[in-house]
């Protein structure tokens, strides 16, 4: 196998007397979507936190393109090529959509700095707004202010400003989150088709979508990876069903 | 509705047009009286940075404003009792030349704001409210402490600074002046606010952690917004100085860090004349409303809750229907 573009090795995190994060090695190769999948609880969010740079672990590391970046901010993270998708969109609602998409290509150049030139004519950065935006179907849109978006275009342009970095992996929270059927469908077609672009660590609720998704999936739950596998091993893991799908099946 | 624009517009001509017309009228008091609301608009523009693009609420912005009018009030001490101001081992003379006066007044507040800037950005919401105050606190204290110019009584300055080929004096010359830096400060505002750097501010004021995903980083831009900032209403304090040939510690004052923030909220958060609206009205308020009843400020309590309840875009919010930046 090629080697991982992105990895966790061992990272640990408790809260107190809870371990958040107990022991957990994933890794993400080229060309895949690696699927996270756990209860309630399991400690999704806080190996999110970690892998994107909010969080610091305990002990282990995260390694990005090879590079030990445990130790790097946000930014530093998002500069060596981490996309990242939030649970809750994080968009600047007062601002529009292009406004939200030219933030990412800004961020993508690295420089802010400038400070007599305008943004929006600025076409080195509207230019890859705009493909961003006309990638996920929102190009249309792009005057409308992000308040006035629905939640499934929110979810859409969280995408496309992710798009706007070029990363080299992407980490999505919850991309389906509060879609509806046609709006999942639709998402996970595009994700489908991202993937050979950069791999994908996609934590998700919506086990439909992580089926139809997913080249491996790993269960997380007390803040443990109880297994990982294809598709097929996870639907016929016993414990897996104990543990997490026994709830549903 | 109407066009934020053509709101803009009236009012900037409405602010030359009222001077020229009490020039016209021989009513010299009414000069003083907009040149008073100019600068406090430009001390306002610059709060404005930090505040309504930025979200930063400081208050402690009369440290700035402060700095300014005793960076005028030192310089021309010294110019007027000639004697040398001995700074580092240096011995400088004072000067009575305001382009001077106002560059000194911009560099004291900058690095002032910079400072307190990279103590206080650790913070956020009210323990960031709370140090600015902090340090305007002991602004105040420090220049009613100190001794060497004036102390609580503050500092005289007999005669106003000059401008190259202007006589000051003469009230509608030194509105003028003001007038222009006012337009000025505006341009840099409005060319600020949509270039990169502008957009880049404006999310970190929303949404910080997206800022930081797309590898930027959050409080470097607010830091610089408050530098800008500080640097704008030091300008402004340098000209309130002039404007009364006297600089006492009041200009470190919290209320007068509290009245800038007022101001703004009247006038509309973030937005480009908001704090120009603001200064206006509260000036006229506090002439004529102050002329009737010492009370005046109960008044001005009462339009500023009415704003906050029912107009949260501010005086410009009621005029074009747009809401206010939400700090």
């Amino acid at each position: 196998m090629s080697e991982a573009l992105l990895e966790t090795r061992a990272l640990r995190k408790s809260f107190g007397a809870l371990t958040a994060t107990d022991n957990v090695s994933i890794d993400l190769h080229p060309g895949e979507i690696h699927a996270i999948i756990g209860p309630n609880g399991a400690g999704k969010s806080t190996l999110i936190a970690q892998i994107c740079g909010g969080l610091k672990p305990d002990s282990g590391s995260v390694h990005l393109l090879g590079r030990d970046v445990t130790q790097d901010s946000t930014q530093a993270r998002a500069r060596a090529g981490l996309g990242r998708t939030f649970q809750i969109s994080a968009l600047a609602m007062e601002d529009s959509v292009l406004e939200n998409v030219v933030l990412g290509a800004l961020g993508a150049s690295g420089n802010p700095w400038r400070f007599w030139s305008r943004a929006l004519s600025d076409t080195s950065l509207t230019a890859k707004a705009e493909a961003a935006l006309e990638r996920v179907g929102l190009i249309e849109h792009r005057h409308t202010r992000c308040a006035e978006l629905s939640h499934g275009q929110r979810r859409q342009l969280e995408v496309a400003v992710a798009l706007t970095l070029s990363p080299r992996a992407f980490v999505m929270d919850e991309p389906m989150a509060g879609l509806g059927a046609e709006g999942s469908k639709l998402l996970t077609g595009f994700l489908d088709q991202l993937r050979a672009e950069a791999p994908i660590l996609l934590v998700e609720h919506d086990m439909d979508a992580v089926f139809a998704l997913a080249d491996r999936i790993s269960v997380l739950v007390y803040g443990k990876v109880i297994a990982t596998g294809t598709v097929d091993e996870i639907r016929q893991s016993r414990a897996v069903r104990e543990a997490y799908l026994g709830e549903e099946a | 509705m109407i066009p934020e624009r053509l709101v803009n517009w009236i009012v900037f001509a409405g602010l030359l047009a009222f001077p020229l017309w009490a020039v016209v009228a021989d009513e010299p008091f009414t000069i003083t009286l907009v040149t008073r609301a100019v600068i406090l608009a430009i001390a306002a523009v610059g709060l404005n940075i930090a505040l309504g693009i930025g979200g930063l609420v400081s208050l402690g912005h009369a440290v700035f404003f402060g700095l300014g009018g005793y960076a005028m009030g030192i310089l021309a001490y010294h110019a007027q009792t000639y004697t040398s101001l001995d700074l580092f081992g240096m011995s400088l003379s004072g000067t009575k030349s305001m382009p001077i006066i106002w560059l000194v007044a911009v560099v004291v507040s900058a690095l002032a704001a910079w400072i307190i800037g990279l103590l206080s950005l650790r913070t956020s919401g009210v323990y960031f409210i709370m140090i600015t105050l902090a340090f305007g606190q002991m602004f105040y204290y420090f220049a009613i402490s100190w001794g060497t110019y004036g102390g609580e009584d503050g500092l005289s300055i007999y005669v106003r600074n000059g401008f190259p080929g202007l006589n000051t004096l003469v009230p509608i010359q030194f509105f003028g002046l003001c007038f222009a830096l006012l337009g000025i400060v505006l341009f840099l505002n409005a060319r600020l606010q949509s270039a990169p750097f502008g957009l880049a501010l404006n999310a970190a004021r929303q949404v910080p952690t997206r800022v930081e995903t797309v590898g930027l980083n959050p409080t470097r831009l607010k830091l610089v917004a408050f530098v800008i900032s500080g640097a704008i209403t030091g300008l402004a304090g340098a000209l309130f100085a002039d404007l009364n040939r006297f600089v006492s510690p009041t200009m470190f004052s919290w209320q007068l860090s509290g009245e800038l923030i007022v101001l703004i909220i009247i006038g509309g958060v973030g937005r480009l004349y908001g704090p120009v609206i603001g200064a206006c009205l509260f000036v006229a308020l506090e002439h004529w409303l102050g002329a009737v009843t010492e009370f005046w400020h109960v008044y001005l309590g009462l339009i500023l809750l009415a704003i906050v309840l029912f107009a949260r875009g501010g005086i410009i919010g009621l005029l074009t229907g747009k809401e206010g930046a939400y700090v």
